[in-house]
């Protein structure tokens, strides 16, 4: 009994905790049995060869991966001790509690203010003022550390701006919902090495007040820029330990291999 | 050895000029695209001529601008005073283009969207195969449907004394200009990259949303041109047009007046006229407004579609 509590205060720590999580596409199996506890608050990377299907473990969190109708999951995966697969879920909650970047800067092909706002309007129910909605976009760009850049541009299409800043906006129109995950897939795989820099300091900014999910093909990157990292192949989870632990003493061959560079 | 040499690499240089046959198929397959090519626009421009010069005669004689388009007198064939006014005429075109507008809007973006948007597989397959059916009913097979079946119908319905008026022609040209907008809305809304509806859904938005909010503005460059390529197809149209407005030259207070459009009387009366009368000539004028009319809406739809490609 007492065991059980214990165990429940441990979940509530939990951003993400996924137990026997599989996912097939069609009859391809992406994910084996995955069992993985994501702690709240911190920078999580997740690092493996093409294919290993890192993200498509990201891509379930906030089941986007459900737009394809060839997709199969069993197992259970609670997000902030809620299951998101539960029948009485609603989807579009789901998707605002956990937000997601792409690997490619993708915001809408509307003005800057209208992608800052667009997932604010579609989750509140009645209309905005205009004073609250401008301090709205002033808080979400403050945040990613774009506004004094765009400030005198809010009408401006979003999809004028340079990569980097694109990037930095599609992180900024999740903040508005108030995510308590964000999952970023390859955020900075479009971007120079100064726009790499830029997105892996607001990532270190906003850590803390959201869980950040980060899937990276950069070591480096994963090395620098998270606390814990997780280390998949083949769709199984090898290693999941902090990340400054398994980059020196890796505890399993394949992750040595890996990030050594032997394969990948 | 040395001037062995030489020689085989003179005999080398001499291959580079050896023109055989696959040079000059190539050369005569280049000249044949090439004509192919330009084809297109030697007939517009040979057919533009064509009609000007059979037209030219009256514009440069009997021809008064006011007249011709703001009369509403159609009577090439009056015995005392022949007159040539167009507005009716106008007005039977419009009126009727109008009308399909308004039916084929609705029905041809709500098939698009739904085709690109929401069918899937085999349902997607076999709507886009029978739109594409649609579009391939000769346009007198439609003029026969609105005489033979809306006629009786409307007088039916709406207890007026003719059915072959600005409703029926409307309805018919509507439903054939509606599948060939279909076609270029739904080739819109696919043009739209799939990753706006990708962020729009990864941040919560409903299917509706994302159509509402990103698709359809994203492409309403598409959609305008589709709209404009369906109003050049009514004002072109004939054969249809011909057989369900009732064919009265009258400016219509509503949909079950009988008109008359610009193409139909090109059609009906040109056989009847001695070439190079006023009364022929008159025809050709009206050809001449047709053409640039039609040329223009394509000219802008072209541009507006155009506009979407590079966005």
């Amino acid at each position: 009994m007492l065991a059980t509590k214990q165990q429940q205060a441990d979940n509530k720590m939990m951003a993400i905790s996924t137990t026997d999580l599989s996912l097939w596409y069609g009859t391809f199996q992406a994910l084996f049995d995955i069992k993985l506890d994501i702690k709240q608050g911190i920078i999580t990377s997740m690092i493996g060869p093409s294919g290993c299907g890192k993200s498509t473990f990201l891509r379930t969190m906030n089941r986007i991966n459900e737009r394809l109708d060839y997709v199969r999951i069993s197992g259970k995966v609670d997000v902030m001790g809620q299951n998101i697969f539960a029948p009485e879920v609603e989807i579009l909650q789901v998707r605002k509690q956990v937000g997601m970047v792409f690997q490619r800067p993708n915001p809408l092909p509307i003005s800057i203010r209208d992608n800052i706002l667009f997932g604010h309007n579609i989750h509140s129910a009645g209309k905005t003022g205009k004073s609250e909605e401008g301090e709205i976009v002033e808080s979400a760009l403050q945040q990613v550390l774009l506004w004094d850049k765009v400030k005198d541009r809010l009408d401006h299409k979003a999809t004028a701006l340079s990569l980097e800043e694109q990037q930095k906006l599609c992180i900024a129109r999740l903040l508005p919902v108030k995510p308590s995950v964000l999952l970023m897939d390859e955020p900075c795989s479009a971007l120079d090495p100064k726009g790499t820099e830029a997105v892996e300091e607001l990532l270190w900014d906003l850590r803390g007040k959201y869980t950040i999910l980060i899937v990276t093909h950069n070591m480096a990157q994963a090395r620098r820029a998270s606390e814990e990292c997780i280390f998949m192949l083949m769709g199984k989870v090898i290693e999941h330990r902090e990340t400054g632990e398994m980059f020196l003493t890796p505890q399993h061959q394949e992750t040595a291999d890996y990030i050594e560079g032997r394969y990948g | 050895m040395t001037t062995k040499r030489n020689a085989e690499s003179v005999a080398a240089a001499a291959d580079f000029d050896k023109l055989n046959r696959d040079w000059y198929i190539d050369k005569a397959v280049q000249v044949l695209v090439f004509l192919g090519g330009i084809s297109a626009i030697i007939f517009i421009i040979g057919i533009f001529v064509f009609i000007t010069k059979e037209g030219m005669g009256f514009i440069l004689g009997d021809f008064s601008f006011t007249e011709f388009f703001f009369s509403q007198n159609w009577r090439p064939t009056s015995e005392n005073k022949a007159t040539y006014g167009i507005l009716a005429l106008i007005a039977g075109t419009a009126s009727v283009t109008g009308l399909a507008m308004l039916i084929a809007i609705p029905f041809s973006l709500g098939t698009a969207i739904f085709i690109a948007e929401f069918a899937t597989g085999r349902t997607r397959e076999f709507l886009k195969i029978t739109v594409e059916l649609l579009a391939a009913i000769p346009s007198v097979v439609w003029g026969f449907i609105g005489l033979a079946l809306m006629n009786p119908l409307i007088i039916d319905i709406f207890d007026v004394p003719v059915g072959l008026n600005v409703l029926n022609a409307g309805i018919i040209l509507g439903l054939m200009a509606a599948p060939i907008m279909t076609s270029i809305a739904e080739d819109a809304l696919k043009a739209v990259p799939d990753r706006y509806r990708e962020a729009a859904e990864a941040m919560g938005a409903t299917r509706w949303q994302v159509i509402y909010k990103v698709v359809l503005p994203a492409a309403k460059n598409g959609l305008l041109g589709a709209v404009l390529l369906g109003v050049g197809r009514g004002f072109g149209e004939t054969m249809a047009v011909l057989m369900a407005t009732g064919h009265a030259i009258n400016i219509p207070g509503s949909v079950f007046d009988s008109v008359r459009a610009l193409t139909a009387t090109i059609a009906a009366e040109l056989g009847e006229t001695a070439v190079g009368s006023p009364h022929y000539q008159a025809l050709f004028t009206i050809g001449i407004s047709l053409f640039v009319i039609t040329f223009i809406i394509n000219l802008i739809a072209d541009l507006v579609i155009r506009d979407v490609r590079k966005g």
